[in-house]
This record gives C-alpha cells, structure tokens and sequence, in this order.
C-alpha cells in the first residue's frame, strides 16, 4: 500500500517535472500515467500491491471531484449572465460528443470485423 | 444559539477537520440515494453531494476558500488518482491495440464534436465571445482545458466551471442515451464517456467496469492532447 502510493507520487512527479520542459499544455499527472504505463510495460506486468492500491483509489474517483464542483458557487454570477445560451451549449454538446463518439467507434470496428470475415 | 455551541461551531469552522468529514459525508449520503434510487443514473452522488455541500455553504455563508482548506486533502487525490489510470489501461492494452483504428475515428470525430458544437451553439445564440472561448476546450481534463482558455483569452474560472458541468452532464445523461442507441460495448461506451466528460465520465464508466473505465481513462487522456491541438485552430476559424 505505501509502496504503491509512493510509486505513484513518484511518476506524478516526474511527470510535473517533464511538464516544466515542453511548451504544451498537458497535466503532469497525464504525463505521470504515461510513465507508470510505461514501467508496467517494461516490468512486463503489474504488481499485486499496486493492483490492489490503483483499484480502490480508482473505485471512489467520483469522490476527488467534489471538491472542485462545489467551487461552482464561487463563479455562479460569472454563469448567470448567459446561464440559459451556457446550459444549452453545454447538454447539446456533451450529448452530441457521446453519440458521435459512440455511433463512430461502433460502426467502424463492425465493419473492420464483416472485413475480415 | 446557545452560546458554548456557537462557540464550539466557531471553533470547527476553522479547522480543515470540518469541511474534510463534511465533504466525505455528504458524498456518502449521495451514494445511499443513488442505491435507494436503484442506481438511477439521474441521482448521480457526485451531484447529490455538490448539491448539499453548496446548500450547506449558502447557509453558514462560508466563504469556498474555507471549505476547500478542508477539501483540499481530498482534492489532492486527483493526481495520484488518474495515474492510477495506467493499471486498467496496461491489463486491457492488447483489447486497445486490436480496435486502435475504431479508437482513432471515434476519438477524433468525438473531439471535433465536443469543440465545434459548443463554440457553434454559443455564436449561434449571440453569446460574448469571452464565453465562447471559455466554452471550447469544455471537454479536456480541467488543467488542460483551463490552460487552452487562458492562452487564447477566455476566463480560465469560467472554464473550470464549464468543464466541470460538462462532465457531470455527462455523467448524468451518458449511460440512458448509449443504452437509448442500443450501444452495449463496455469498450465504446467507456471511450465515449471519457472523451465527451473528461475525468467525471471516467468515474462514471467505472462504476459500470474495469474496462469500460480503462478505455474511458483513454479517452479522456487522449483527448486532453486533441483538444489542445484543435482547439486554437478552431478558434482563429471564427
């Protein structure tokens, strides 16, 4: 468990280190994934304890985006002078990007499938 | 009040302990609802959470700064949290690398989507073009998305807002509309909720699986990168 957690702030780490080199707007933590990903694959597998750690930190992830939703409140009055174009924009889009996203991958990998019989 | 009582609230206010157990609290509180809901996607805890808390501060009017010197701990975890991400994404790779062509499409129209419709949608109802901008990189990663606003002159608050919302959006309405298009898929399903809301979808898809979250994990890691290339050259466009 410690040692899962330390591996991970480690890659976090140098993720937000590598971050600091290159002219792009990426997260560090992304940058992190990249590299554990990375170790896992020259480590040819992934270690019990890690497992165990990521799973349960991944299973309560919904939890890590309270805090910042709540700071809705802090930027209502700058959502209240367009709430209604802002509302709109945002369910149709989002509804939209889950659709096309969807309805392309599906229809794509059914074909490649018939394809190759 | 009573007086000791008002002094002993006075004296937890102040400390991050409060606004640490309240947070956790209220978002166990959601997960009870949700279960009693039958998991309805509609009684989403994140949300049922947010709402109590932000009643909550209304209330005590407490100021964000103080709520978040408590929630911070937990705030923090984010991090940590989506490099995790590479565990379900190395134990399904090979599931990966046989659909890379699908998982390309599917990202790349998904991300041209997300940008195009919203910046269209706010032009097309006369909104301010400080929203628009706000408004682009709506569905990458907060950090990401917050990054592209500044650069091109939007307002970077406004856009954490809108990421946020966009994701519990999408967290809300995903699950009915892919069950509605008859898209029963962990695989594509996962992708679709992380490209469209980021890191909230993600928590979403692993509620559902394993590998819908592992591909949801991608998607919105990949997509955070298409979104910071696409968004600037959409922009100049209108």
């Amino acid at each position: 468990m410690l040692e899962s957690l330390a591996l991970l702030l480690v890659c976090q780490m140098v993720g937000e280190l590598l971050v600091q080199f290159i002219a792009w707007p990426i997260p560090g933590p992304v940058v992190g994934m990249t590299v554990l990903f990375l170790l896992l694959a020259i480590r040819r597998g992934v270690p019990e304890h890690l497992r165990q750690t990521c799973l349960t930190l991944l299973s309560h992830l919904s939890l890590l985006f309270v805090p910042a939703g709540v700071g809705v409140v802090v930027y209502f009055e700058a959502i209240a002078q367009e709430w209604g174009i802002i509302l709109v924009a945002l369910v149709v889009s989002t509804v939209a990007t889950i659709a096309v996203t969807a309805f392309t991958m599906n229809r794509l990998a059914r074909w490649l499938d018939k394809r190759h019989g | 009040m009573d007086n000791t009582l008002t002094e002993l609230w006075v004296y937890l206010a102040r400390e991050p302990l409060l606004h640490l157990t309240l947070t956790l609290l209220a978002y166990l509180c959601g997960v009870k609802i949700h279960q009693w809901s039958g998991q309805s996607a509609l009684a989403n805890p994140v949300v049922i959470a947010i709402a109590l808390l932000v009643g909550l501060l209304v209330i005590t009017e407490t100021p964000y700064p103080r709520y978040f010197e408590g929630a911070q701990f937990i705030h923090f975890l984010l991090g940590p949290a989506t490099v995790a991400l590479a565990v379900p994404l190395y134990q399904h790779f090979s599931r990966i690398r046989s659909q890379l062509l699908p998982i390309t499409a599917g990202l790349l129209a998904g991300s041209l989507t997300a940008i195009v419709s919203a910046t269209g949608l706010v032009w097309l109802l006369n909104g301010s073009r400080e929203t628009l901008v706000s408004m682009a990189p709506k569905s990458a990663t907060t950090p990401v998305a917050m990054g592209i606003a500044e650069q091109l002159g939007g307002l970077p608050a406004l856009t954490a807002v809108l990421v946020i919302m966009t994701g519990i959006i999408g967290a809300v309405t995903g699950p009915l509309l892919l069950r509605w298009l008859r898209i029963d898929d962990e695989a594509t399903r996962g992708l679709a909720l992380g490209v469209a809301s980021h890191g909230i979808g993600t928590a979403r898809a692993f509620q559902s699986s394993d590998l819908a979250g592992a591909f949801s994990g991608l998607g919105m890691g990949l997509n955070a990168l298409l979104t910071a290339l696409l968004v600037p050259l959409i922009v100049q466009l209108i």
